[in-house]
């Protein structure tokens, strides 16, 4: 068709803009996809980071029973900040209490030895449960102090030296975890789930069937994973800070690296999964044989320590343990980006050969 | 006149079938080409072979003179506009979103608020795809097919499932691109389409053409103004049928006779005459003028759409 208008010349690297410009607002105005990258993580993170927060000592919770011999005596004999908390209870309360667990131990001084009410305390009764650590816990310190306020003396001085390490806590653990899972997901996902989309769409014969350079429409994928990549690692770490205090120890730049190339590593393994086809089924069931391993054994939520030691090389293998263990070295223990090379060298094997075998056998039309 | 567009013995096999059978094309420059059949003629797979999207087993296609080559394939892709029979764009991007992408891969061509004024979605260019109606889809890939200026556009069955006035704002269209100049390649299975719009049609069926010529030829060649479809209580010899004043052509489809006749006012009294002679009574009767339909009827037994 010919106008008599000049026709309008565009320059070539334009397609890529335009490509990765329309993936960003695709993802965007997708309010699921939004859901799943930023907010799930987020309360995924809260949610457990409040289950397993590192509590202040609990105290153990003891019951005096009432009208027994000397009972408010006991009580203040008994009471120790920090350590017990003491209630007077009556022999019904105090027995259903602690079979339910509101408290951990039943103090009974009515059986006296000799059994008169009016001489000095010489005998009391615990009544715990043995198997809860909480009720043997209990039965020391109520004793201790019991023995303690009645007159028995130390017989040897002991210090304590409190260790409450930061970076230990589990949440500490967490958000590098939750960081490389989420990585994975939306790369995985976010590329190969695309892929098969389009194809199924007929989109990708419709891009072939223009001039379209093929490599611009790829570029585009790795740009506007680039891009998400930011938001993604971001929301997730100021989240761990502002909320719990997880800082990152070493350097930020490190931190961008590590993440930069686990986001490639995953989006490589995404294109090989939506190589071929276009059926959503066959690409969902690869992604799960591909994904759940890692979610399982790559340490995101509990150390693949806790596996045999012979499995380690395995699981150390995958890339989502090498960008979990890169991301923990750099902002838990504050290691450079160089000391976790073999981390980094796992990655990119990871990431060049399941992209040349996707190029190889990829199907535009 | 140029010819835009040459394919050669084009053969194209599946599995199980032969998709194209030695198909033989040539498009002059400016024409509107129309390749009619039914469902499974092979429409499809021969344009996307002319397309360059499909291998064929053999043959050869050229199109502006130039071979689907390596070396040729971004001179052709820039000068030639596809709207796929089946592709659902992206229903997150706006129109002009989409548009704007498509015209990003061509490196001349009408800018993106042009086009779509052009297939009159121009109210529509801040809606999102998946708001439009089927018909406003359906333009919105013409301008995506549009959008690059090309030479040669290939509209694969660009009404199929519209409803009629949606159908009718496509034709206008496509008949509208004609004036520019474009060389235009559809595939339908209406044939009003085809007799509206095109110059010049192929007729295919399981992969080879059984006609070709103007819509209006290919009529004319029923030798018939009129076709007169009836159903008796009984089936009636056809030799007998042919016997019926002024009919040209016996056949039959889905269990009624069809005849095509030059002069309806002998040949209508005369079939009653015959039915009632065969002991056999009338249940329906309809004449109409002939069309490209009857042409398949006539050539195969069978109907466009049910075949």
């Amino acid at each position: 068709m010919r106008d008599n208008a000049k026709p309008k010349r565009v320059s070539p690297f334009v397609s890529v803009w335009e490509l990765t410009r329309v993936r960003l607002l695709e993802t965007i105005r997708e309010p699921e996809a939004v859901f799943w990258v930023f907010v799930f993580p987020v309360l995924l993170a809260l949610a457990l980071g409040i289950a397993f927060r590192n509590r202040p000592p609990d105290l153990a919770r003891v019951a005096v029973l009432a009208g027994a011999h000397g009972a408010e005596s006991l009580a203040k004999a008994l009471t120790a900040p920090d350590e017990i908390a003491v209630q007077v209870l009556d022999r019904t309360a105090a027995s259903r209490s602690l079979h339910i667990g509101k408290v951990d131990l039943v103090v009974d001084v009515e059986q006296q030895d000799p059994p008169e009410a009016s001489g000095p305390l010489n005998h009391v009764t615990y009544a715990y449960d043995p198997t809860r650590p909480e009720g043997r816990a209990a039965r020391l310190l109520a004793d201790r102090a019991l023995q303690k306020s009645f007159g028995r003396a130390d017989v040897i001085t002991a210090e304590d030296h409190v260790i409450t390490e930061p970076g230990d806590r589990y949440i500490d653990f967490l958000i590098p975890g939750l960081i490389g899972m989420n990585l994975m997901g939306s790369g995985m996902w976010g590329v190969g789930y695309a892929m098969v989309n389009a194809r199924n769409r007929k989109l990708l014969k419709r891009f072939v069937a223009t001039p379209m350079r093929r490599s611009h429409f790829l570029l585009s994928f790795i740009l506007s994973r680039l891009v998400y990549l930011v938001p993604e690692v971001a929301v997730l770490i100021a989240f761990g800070w502002l909320a719990f205090g997880v800082g990152v120890q070493g350097s930020v730049t490190g931190l961008a690296v590590v993440a930069m190339t686990g986001a490639m590593t995953f989006a490589a393994l995404g294109l090989l999964v939506g190589a071929r086809t276009d059926s959503f089924e066959v690409a969902s069931g690869w992604m799960n044989f591909v994904m759940l391993p890692m979610w399982l054994a790559s340490g995101s939520f509990f150390s693949y320590e806790r596996f045999p030691a012979i499995t380690h090389p395995f699981i150390k293998a995958l890339p989502l343990t090498a960008v979990n263990d890169a991301l923990r070295a750099i902002m838990t223990d504050g290691r450079s980006v160089f000391s976790v090379w073999p981390q980094m060298a796992v990655m990119i094997l990871w990431c060049v050969l399941p992209f040349v075998l996707a190029l190889r056998v990829f199907k535009w039309r | 006149m140029n010819v835009a567009l040459k394919a050669r013995g084009l053969v194209k096999r599946y599995e199980d079938v032969v998709a194209v059978d030695g198909l033989d094309l040539e498009i002059m420059a400016g024409e509107c080409f129309g390749v009619l059949g039914p469902n499974g003629a092979g429409k499809t797979t021969t344009v996307e072979i002319i397309e360059g999207l499909n291998k064929p087993d053999a043959g050869t296609v050229e199109i502006l003179g130039r071979h689907w080559r390596r070396e040729n394939e971004r001179f052709l892709r820039e000068k030639v506009g596809v709207a796929l029979q089946e592709t659902r764009l992206s229903d997150k991007l706006t129109v002009f979103e989409t548009v704007r992408l498509f015209r990003s891969f061509f490196t001349e061509g009408m800018s993106a608020t042009e086009v779509v004024a052009l297939v009159g979605l121009t109210e529509k260019i801040g809606a999102r795809v998946g708001k439009l109606s089927g018909g406003q889809k359906q333009r919105l890939a013409l301008a995506c097919a549009l959008v690059g200026n090309p030479e040669v556009l290939f509209l694969d069955e660009p009404t199929t499932g519209l409803d009629p006035q949606a159908r009718l704002h496509v034709w206008e269209i496509i008949e509208s691109i004609r004036k520019r100049g474009c060389t235009v390649l559809l595939t339908t299975h209406y044939m009003e389409e085809a007799a509206r719009l095109c110059d010049r049609v192929v007729i295919l069926d399981h992969g080879k053409v059984i006609a070709q010529g103007t819509p209006a030829a290919l009529i004319a060649s029923l030798n018939a103004d009129q076709v007169i479809e009836f159903r008796a209580s009984q089936a009636l010899d056809e030799t007998n049928l042919a016997k019926v004043d002024g009919v040209t052509a016996v056949t039959r489809r889905d269990g009624a006779h069809v005849l095509t006749s030059k002069a309806i006012a002998a040949t209508l009294p005369s079939l009653l005459e015959t039915i009632g002679r065969h002991g056999a009574t009338l249940t329906t009767l309809s004449t109409h003028q002939a069309t490209l339909e009857d042409v398949f009827v006539h050539l195969t037994g069978r109907g466009l759409r049910d075949a």
